[in-house]
């Protein structure tokens, strides 16, 4: 149990897929413009992830080495469109506003990184916490980033005005305010780790 | 005999005596004339801008050095002073207090400190701080003020963003008769500082020729109505082209060692100014086009290598 337990820790701090891995940096970048598209697109993610990671590892002996991509990349297209299809029926704004991106999850680096580099190597129930952790360290990473642009791009959170007479800076909610916030991030957090003796490397 | 009398030490073994201390402030001074002439066209708000810069680029260097364990002092050797004046000169001359002192915490620590300080950064800083500043608050910083003795003193377009821009003389643009960002108005008084730049030989003329030069033939060729017919001395006095060419885009830190690659630069910082004047979203192009070049700046570098003295091609 305590092993679980730590494949899904992993996934948030220590391998965290965008800070540490800095796996699926497209929809990080094009989507966190606002609290509510990153956390959706958090969601949306961490779903295919749980689902590719399970029938990967299930059926890992069954697929063939040569052509196991196109093997993943099938099993990921079948979730995210179920994924896709549940946002167009459930939430048609949210769909709105991520637009391309959802239907994009299936290429999205984290979801094919964890099917080759853990769920091919790994048993099911391993696969489920790590497809877990890493869902919930990829929405923690667009949930902050989504929050610093919208705070400061467009002076609200979560669509509620923060402060009044504060004059949103309009290069946060554009793509070089993106890149800047994942830089400095990605610094404090390699800051953070180079602290710790045990999280160098 | 005692060893102390040879030095033994590996080359350079002769130096000029100048030091990059010396030089940005022999910079910063030959801004001067210009930014005399902007406080003249367009009043002492622009004084309060210029000196809020400053303050702003020398506190946050300060600190950042601090953070980084080094002497804060380092603060004053002038690059900072530097970059605030030339982020101050790229702002229009009335805005809100906290636009100048943000442009400049930009410009030093995101546009230097984070590269690892003064030698370090890739893109000019002034203009780091500068294209920030234009993408997030738009509209201050194209709220241009005309000259104080103007009828109609409240806010203006500059002349390049202005449809018809003939109501302006190339007098009237050549001495800063007209709505603009504060230092770049007046080019009678940044010639002035460009000479004395030129004369001591701080900076070479081979980028501010081939910028301008390249501004000016392209402009000629595709500025006007079919080929060959463009405006190319109203491309030249307006905008930010003299100030950037000359004080800018000559920065020791962000511009290629050779000279052919400052002409290779030059060149296409020219072209790209055009590019943008003529056919992009926003009426000045000057800042981006210096700092796409500086992007390429290493490349340039090493396509424009030197042969080194003494060694034959093998």
């Amino acid at each position: 149990m305590k092993r679980l337990f730590h494949e899904f820790l992993k996934g948030l701090f220590h391998e965290n897929p965008t800070f540490r891995l800095a796996l699926g940096l497209c929809p990080t970048l094009a989507v966190s413009t606002s609290i509510v598209n990153g956390f959706g697109m958090g969601c949306a993610a961490t779903f295919v992830l749980l689902g590719s990671n399970i029938i990967v590892s299930s059926i890992k002996n069954l697929i063939p080495g040569k052509i196991r991509i196109p093997c993943f990349i099938v099993i990921i297209a079948t979730f995210v469109t179920i994924v896709e299809l549940t946002m167009k029926a459930y939430f048609p704004e949210l769909s709105k506003s991520l637009g391309i991106f959802v239907p994009l999850i299936v290429v999205n680096c984290v979801v094919l990184g964890r099917a080759e580099a853990f769920a091919s190597k790994h048993g099911v129930a391993r696969s489920i916490f790590d497809g877990l952790g890493m869902g919930a360290g990829f929405t923690l990473a667009l949930v902050l980033i989504s929050a610093i642009r919208e705070g400061l791009g467009n002076g609200t959170l979560m669509g509620l005005v923060i402060t009044k007479g504060f004059e949103p800076a309009l290069l946060f909610i554009l793509a070089p305010g993106a890149l800047l916030v994942i830089g400095i991030l990605i610094g404090i957090v390699n800051y953070l780790t180079s602290l710790s003796p045990k999280g160098r490397g | 005999m005692p060893d102390s009398i040879f030095t033994v030490s590996p080359a350079p073994h002769i130096k000029s005596g100048l030091s990059s201390r010396k030089i940005m402030y022999l910079v910063a001074l030959s801004l001067l004339p210009a930014g005399i002439a902007g406080v003249y066209i367009f009043g002492l708000s622009s004084l309060k801008v210029i000196a809020l810069s400053i303050l702003a680029c020398i506190a946050s260097e300060a600190v950042f050095l601090k953070l980084r364990n080094k002497d804060p002092m380092v603060a004053l050797d002038g690059s900072a002073i530097l970059t605030g004046l030339l982020l101050a000169y790229n702002l229009p001359p009335e805005i809100p207090f906290w636009i100048p002192v943000i442009g400049g915490v930009v410009s030093i620590i995101i546009g230097k400190q984070i590269f690892g300080g003064l030698g370090h950064n890739i893109f000019n800083p002034a203009l780091v701080g500068r294209v920030f500043l234009q993408i997030s608050w738009p509209v201050y910083m194209t709220t241009w003020k005309n000259p104080r003795w103007a009828v109609d003193a409240v806010s203006t377009a500059t002349p390049l963003a202005r449809e018809g821009a003939a109501s302006f003389s190339y007098m009237d643009l050549f001495l800063g008769n007209h709505g603009g960002c504060m230092g770049e108005v007046c080019i009678l008084a940044l010639l002035l500082g460009a000479a004395v730049l030129l004369f001591t030989k701080i900076i070479s003329f081979h980028i501010p020729a081939s910028f301008i030069g390249a501004v000016m033939l392209f402009g000629w060729i595709f500025g006007g109505e079919g080929f060959f017919k463009g405006d190319f001395i109203f491309h030249l006095l307006t905008g930010g082209l003299v100030l950037g060419a000359f004080f800018m885009a000559t920065d020791y830190v962000t511009r290629p060692l050779t000279k052919k690659g400052k002409v290779i630069f030059g060149i296409g910082c020219g072209l790209l100014t055009i590019l943008i004047r003529l056919r992009g979203g926003y009426p000045e192009g000057v800042s981006y086009a210096i700092l796409f070049m500086n992007a390429v700046v290493p490349m340039i570098d090493r396509y424009t290598k030197t042969r080194k003295y003494g060694f034959v091609q093998g």
